[in-house]
């Protein structure tokens, strides 16, 4: 009993040093690195881990407005699509026709094969830098109208404005600005340039630069997310989330803050979509759907509201679950434990829907809380937020 | 937000710009809502057949479809004013509706042959059992889902109303699968009932607007009138007072989810005639656009709701019917969705206490 304790302070110590959160970051990270090599270049938990990570950027950039700044967004599905079909513009043969006649393409830092297509051809990190632009202009805008309105209105602005890009996804086709049409309609913008850094990718030979190229990013991510956190503006955004009225007559400015949050969170989305494009190699107009926006924001709350870390976590249980548990692993499970004549995948939905229920029931902080969030739940500081006081 | 009402008053109409401003959020929304049939009729006038008939024909589709998005409006509403929560699955549970009428014409054994008496015997009989399986089932979430979430942030139950959203769409897919399905044309809804100089009205039209007026009308007399009605709105004003009165706070919320369950399960019923096609999907977009119309009227008020989902159903027929004669042909039904969501927002941003008013804690 003694041991454990003494063990248990030496952790706390150990914990209570600012480098050794940095420690284990790193450590985990070394891990992450050299994970690929346990498995074959095209191995199945190889493509599993791409997609989480790239969630695990989608739910860090809807973590800043929904985590940070407390402005429920329920359509972030816009960010996705609008980085999505930064790759399909800037890194495909779509814009053939518009471009020099159908004569010759616009290459900007591209080698290999994609120097000779016709279209739009830019270096990855260009397009990335294009989709985080325009996602953060569309975030300010859909953030523009919400900014007067109380919490649940602008989860539906927001959500209106996902349904919006979705469709105009979906029938883009019928809009032309001069030659250039806006999306492939009912099909899907495809192929699109795979990157060429350091290497050139390809998806059909070899998974893992994907994976690295993933784990790059959300290293960048996560090291803006810690700073923006410690930050003045993180301050503000947590501020305005705890009490927006106290936070504005202490200074903070409402407009320029809450605008950053839209802007920030939507550039990340943005970002993580432009990877997925590339990797997925099809820009897929249905797959812009009210339950992807729902999915992400099930992972922030999985992991807990404003906690970083959370966050990473509950995206990766999530993905696990999407891509692998689901189809692959209990995919016939409803059959063999209870005799039910569908599959899993028929009703991935309702465990998903279920699952929500049940976490904000038994554990609505979340599996790693955040620790400021966590005094709120247990202790109701947040009473002036909450429905109100009577309960039975 | 009341920071910024503070210090906005009293500039008000001291300068042309305030002015305008003033005038646009007192009447913005209004002239908004009339743009569209204003300017159809008058494009219709200067045609050379000097027509309304087209127009009336649309306003007619547009009253019936706005009955049943009504009929949904009024669950939202009543939702929200009593314990400020949009309750996601409430579209769904208007699917669900649907999907209940559909599987009891095939246990009561309706179909197009089916005798006059029997039909209407058949259809009362499907009424009843839809609505109280929605009353029921919303309900049952309430009991489940909300209550024991009263004291927590309010998040907290937005997201398990996402999540019985989700459930309740996996079991309407379970059940009919996922593509859309036909419904027996029971009641031969496009029958021709009353001719007005060209604009007809059919059985389908006087179907939904000849349920939904009296159900609101009995509605809006129990929340007036009784005991219960006032207990609930007692409840909506403020619950803790109302508790003190002796009113049981968690009694009346359940029966609010009630009501608002039975209207929806007749709105399901209603659209599964009137549309003769459902599927699983439906209650997600309707469930929009019934929201879009609670907020219209003002959340938390009935009428307003009423009064937004007829305007939303006339938004909606001008736009599938004739929006291309706007934008291009390249421009079809298919960018209804996207004209609807377009006036919710200029509606948050114009005018988001809606048409009547609101009727909640927080807006007063």
């Amino acid at each position: 009993m003694a041991a454990l304790t003494g063990m248990r302070d030496t952790l706390a110590d150990f914990r209570r040093r600012r480098w050794s959160g940095l420690a284990i970051a790193a450590a985990v990270f070394a891990i992450a690195w050299f994970l690929p090599y346990l498995y074959g270049p095209l191995d199945n938990t190889l493509d599993t881990a791409i997609y989480a990570v790239a969630y695990i950027i989608f739910a860090l950039g809807l973590n800043i407005v929904v985590g940070f700044a407390g402005l429920l967004d329920l359509g972030y599905v816009a960010f996705y699509a609008i980085g999505a079909y930064s790759i399909g513009w800037f890194g495909s043969d779509w814009f053939t026709e518009a471009i020099n006649g159908g004569k010759s393409g616009i290459h900007v830092g591209v080698s290999g094969q994609a120097a000779h297509l016709l279209g739009i051809h830019l270096n990855f990190i260009l397009i990335v830098i294009a989709a985080m632009i325009l996602t953060s202009i569309a975030g300010a805008i859909i953030g523009l109208p919400t900014l007067r309105l109380r919490g649940d209105y602008i989860a539906i602005v927001t959500l209106a404005f996902g349904e919006i890009a979705g469709t105009v996804a979906l029938n883009g086709d019928a809009i032309h600005i001069g030659k250039f049409t806006l999306t492939a309609g009912q099909t899907a913008i495809s192929p699109v340039d795979q990157p060429n850094l350091f290497t050139q990718f390809d998806n059909a030979l070899n998974l893992r630069p994907y994976y690295w190229l993933g784990l790059v990013m959300i290293a960048i991510v996560l090291v803006i997310n810690f700073s923006l956190r410690d930050s003045r503006l993180g301050r503000a955004w947590i501020a305005i989330r705890e009490d927006e009225v106290a936070a504005a007559s202490m200074g903070v400015p409402l407009v320029r803050t809450k605008l950053l949050a839209y802007a920030m969170g939507a550039a990340l989305g943005g970002s993580a979509g432009a990877f997925l494009g590339t990797y997925t190699q099809a820009i897929n107009s249905t797959q812009f759907q009210f339950s992807f926006s729902i999915f992400v924001l099930a992972m922030i709350i999985l992991g807990g509201l404003g906690s970083i870390w959370g966050t990473v976590v509950g995206a990766i249980a999530l993905s696990v679950i999407n891509q692998q548990l689901i189809p692959t692993t209990f995919h016939t499970a409803p059959h063999d434990l209870f005799g039910l004549n569908f599959t899993a995948s028929e009703i991935s939905f309702g465990i998903f829907g279920f699952l929500l229920v049940l976490m904000m029931i038994a554990r609505p902080q979340g599996l790693v809380p955040e620790r400021r969030r966590k005094l709120e739940l247990t202790e109701g500081l947040a009473s002036d937020e909450s429905l109100y006081e009577v309960s039975a | 937000m009341e920071a910024a009402s503070i210090t906005g008053k009293p500039l008000a109409a001291t300068t042309p710009v305030a002015a305008v401003r003033a005038f646009l959020g007192r009447y913005g929304l209004i002239i908004l809502l009339a743009a569209g049939p204003v300017y159809f009729a008058i494009h219709d006038l200067l045609q050379p057949s000097h027509s309304l008939v087209k127009l009336g024909n649309v306003l007619v589709a547009g009253i019936s479809n706005g009955a049943i998005w009504a009929l949904v409006a009024v669950g939202y509403t009543l939702v929200y004013g009593i314990i400020e929560l949009i309750n996601f699955a409430h579209g769904d549970l208007f699917m669900i509706g649907s999907f209940v009428g559909y599987g009891m014409f095939g246990t009561l054994g309706l179909t197009l042959t089916t005798g006059t008496l029997g039909l209407v015997g058949g259809l009362v009989v499907t009424l009843i059992v839809c609505m109280l399986v929605c009353a029921s089932i919303n309900v049952m979430i309430e009991r489940v889902g909300y209550r024991p979430l009263r004291n927590a942030p309010k998040l907290a139950p937005l997201i398990t109303a996402v999540g019985f959203s989700f459930i309740l769409q996996n079991v309407g897919e379970l059940w009919l699968g996922g593509s859309q399905h036909g419904v027996t044309d029971l009641i031969r809804g496009s029958t021709h009932v009353i001719n007005l100089g060209g604009v007809t009205i059919d059985r389908q039209d006087i179907l939904a607007v000849g349920l939904t007026v009296p159900l609101v009308l009995v509605m809006t007399t129990f929340i007036s009138q009784s005991r219960l009605g006032k207990a609930m709105r007692a409840t909506a004003q403020d619950p803790e007072a109302a508790r003190l009165m002796g009113i049981n706070v968690d009694t009346t919320i359940s029966l609010t989810f009630l009501i608002g369950g039975l209207l929806a399960g007749a709105g399901g019923l209603i659209y599964a005639l009137y549309q003769t096609n459902i599927w699983f999907f439906q209650g997600f977009r309707a469930g929009l656009i019934a929201f879009t119309a609670a907020v219209m009227g003002g959340i938390g008020n009935v009428r307003g709701a009423v009064l937004g989902g007829f305007i939303i159903g006339i938004i909606q027929q001008l736009s599938d019917n004739r929006i291309h004669e706007v934008l291009g042909k390249n421009f079809g039904s298919e960018w209804t969705n996207v004209v609807v969501f377009a006036y919710l927002i200029l509606i948050m941003v114009f005018r988001p206490q809606g048409l009547i008013g609101e009727e909640t804690r927080e807006a007063g």
